[in-house]
This record gives structure tokens, sequence and C-alpha cells, in this order.
């Protein structure tokens, strides 16, 4: 109950970390994730899925660093 | 401070300690002035003639010091060079700061007057008489809060919050809880909760795709508007006992639930469903059930953070 915002901030940490090391092969292929499968379309309906597998693939691009390459 | 003003101000007896403390204070404030503004913009010995009206006490040992130290024509280009250096810092914090808390942006949400604010204020704890809604615009761009009762705004979400942590230290202190670190604790614990439901809002928003134009600091409004509520319930539960805390934070939860659906509908709703038109499809059923979610948050935040004042 006594949160702090030093707490606040290691919490927004360990999340963006851990939605940084998921790994694609083991866990999010298990959600249809799929290493080939990317934005089906502009349609006007993405769809909450497809907005959570976007937001996991650009917090892991942005975490991992421009120069790397993510090996698939 | 006597030190700093050991030579201009010699200690002649201790009775007079309280009236030398007026003049120090009334030559050191166009030192340390706000914004520094009257030190580094009037540097010319002429100017110091504007200064005349602060410094009443003590012309005779300002006029030395000034004299002494503008009578030198590269301690003048010094002080001159310092000025310019000051205002171009003055320029660079104004713009960083700028990209960090956009401060044209905010000053819209404080243009509030008491009108708007009593009407406000009546509308988060009364809001079922209301029937239009809508926040009025003004080619494209949202009218001031002081014309639109409608139109979010931060004065009354903030006044809100530094109210309940003032509220929070009184109903601890009588219950004999109250130490000073713990307004400390329960401003900051507030806050990370505010924080984290605004986040949380944020994150559901972009998950749904919505097209809104609420903005992040209109969320920040909406989610400062229970403040006024949690107030209503610890007080009332200070004067008449628990259970008129428990009727009070009743009442206002379902007050600001009202609210917040009569609000967010139409923001985040399409413009059938928002008139209450029953309209299929999962994408504005997933709206719906947000705009459901977010209004019933804050009920639970309300209790969250008050049951602990009330015992």
């Amino acid at each position: 109950m006594a949160f702090t915002l030093y707490c606040l901030l290691q919490t927004a940490i360990l999340c963006v970390n851990a939605v940084a090391v998921l790994h694609e092969e083991r866990f999010l292929s298990k959600f249809g994730f799929g290493v080939e499968q990317g934005v089906a379309g502009f349609g006007d309906d993405p769809g909450v899925k497809a907005q959570v597998l976007t937001l996991i693939r650009s917090v892991r691009t942005v975490m991992r660093g421009s120069n790397e390459i993510l090996i698939d | 401070m006597r030190q700093i003003k050991g030579d201009l101000w010699p200690i002649t007896s201790p009775q007079r300690t309280s009236k030398q403390q007026e003049p120090n204070m009334r030559l050191r404030s166009p030192v340390d002035g706000l914004q520094g503004s009257q030190l580094f913009e009037d540097t010319s010995g002429a100017a110091h003639g504007l200064h005349r009206g602060n410094q009443q006490a003590g012309p005779q040992a300002a006029g030395l010091s000034s004299q002494s130290i503008l009578s030198d024509p590269m301690s003048n280009m010094a002080l001159a060079y310092g000025s310019s250096l000051a205002s171009q810092g003055r320029e660079m914090v104004d713009k960083n700061l700028d990209r960090f808390i956009p401060i044209s942006k905010m000053k819209y949400y404080f243009a509030v007057d008491t009108v708007y604010v009593g009407k406000k204020l009546g509308l988060l704890v009364f809001p079922y008489m209301h029937e239009n809604w809508e926040v009025s615009y003004q080619k494209d761009t949202p009218v001031a809060p002081r014309f639109d009762v409608n139109a979010p705004d931060l004065y009354i979400p903030a006044m809100g919050f530094i109210t309940y942590v003032l509220v929070a230290g009184l109903a601890l202190g009588t219950q004999n809880r109250f130490s000073p670190e713990l307004l400390g604790v329960q401003a900051s614990s507030a806050l990370v909760w505010l924080i984290m439901e605004v986040l949380a809002v944020l994150l559901s928003l972009y998950l749904v795709t919505v097209n809104t134009d609420l903005t992040t600091i209109d969320l920040l409004a909406f989610s400062g508007y229970k403040y006024v509520g949690m107030i209503v319930g610890v007080v009332a539960g200070l004067l008449f006992g628990r259970p008129a805390y428990y009727l009070a934070l009743l009442w206002c939860c379902a007050a600001i639930f009202v609210f917040m659906i009569r609000t967010l509908r139409l923001k985040l709703l399409s413009e059938a469903a928002a008139e209450g038109r029953l309209v299929r499809g999962t994408r504005n059923q997933l709206r719906m059930y947000l705009t459901m979610s977010i209004a019933a948050a804050q009920p639970v935040f309300m209790y969250w953070l008050t049951y602990h004042l009330v015992r």
C-alpha cells in the first residue's frame, strides 16, 4: 500500500525488461506470434492481439538496440 | 547570513538584530529575487535608482558597494556578459522544459474561474441532472474550461490531490497515528496509484485502437476528479463517524461512476453508440467494456485510498 515513486520506477523497469526478454520460439509462437507473421494489413480493425504483438515487437526492438540485427 | 554581509552591516548590538534582519532581507531581495530579473537585467549604475524602493534602510552601504563594483569598466563588461549568459541559459531551460512538460498546453487546463470550479464540483457530486455533456469547440480547438463546464481541467485535480493529502494527515492525526513522514508517504502513494491508473488507461486505449482526441493530460484530469469524492467521504467520516463515511463514499462513488461514463461515452464510443443506440460488433463492444472498466476503477480506487483513514 505504501508505494513510493522509486518502487514505481523499479516496477516499470522490470516490466519493460520482462517484455524485452520474451523468447520467440519457445514462448511467443505458442500464442500465434510466429516469426514471419507480420501485421496482416492496415485494415481498420487490427484487433487486440495484433496490437499486443506490435507492442511486444516494438519494445523488443527499442530495448535491444537499433544496431543489433534480430536473428530470428 | 551575517558572515556574507559582514563588511556591509557591522553588528553593533544584539538588540538591533531583528531590525537588521529586515535590511538584510531587503538588500538580499534583489540578489536572489524571483528569476534574478532584477539582478541580471539592470546592470548599469543608473538603474540602481530603481532599486531605491527596495533598499530604504540601507542606501549608504548599497551605494558604496554599487559604486565600487560598477565603476570598473572590466567588471561592467563582466556583468553584461554574465547577464546575457544568464538569459541564454534561461531560454535554454525554458525550451527544454517545454519539451517534457508542455507549458503552453498546461495553461489551457488551468484557465478556470470560480464559477466553473463551483459548477464542476457540483457536477462531480451530482451529475444526474446535467444534460449536455459535449465539449464545445471553437474552430477545432477546444474552448477553455472557463467557458465550458464539460471541458477537463487540471486545477480541481491538483487542488484535490493536495487537499486529500492534508485531510489524510488530519484523519491520521485524529487516530494518533500521525507523523510528518506519513504525509509524504500518503502523497507519493496516491501519486503512484494515479500514474499507474493513467498508464493502464493509456495502454488499454492503445490496445483497443480507439481513435480519440483524449490526450494524456485529459486522462490525468479525469483520473484526478475522484479526489473530490474521496475528500467528501473522509470529511464526512471524520465529522459523523463510520456510517457517514460509507454513505458519503457510496454516494460519491455512484456520482463519479455516472460522471465518467457520461463523459467518456462521447469521447471513446463511436457516434451511433454514444447516442444510445445498440450497436453490435466486437469493436464497439470492446469500447463499451473499456469505458465501463475505466469508470468502475474509480470507485475501487476511491475506497482503496481512503478506507484506512477512517476507523
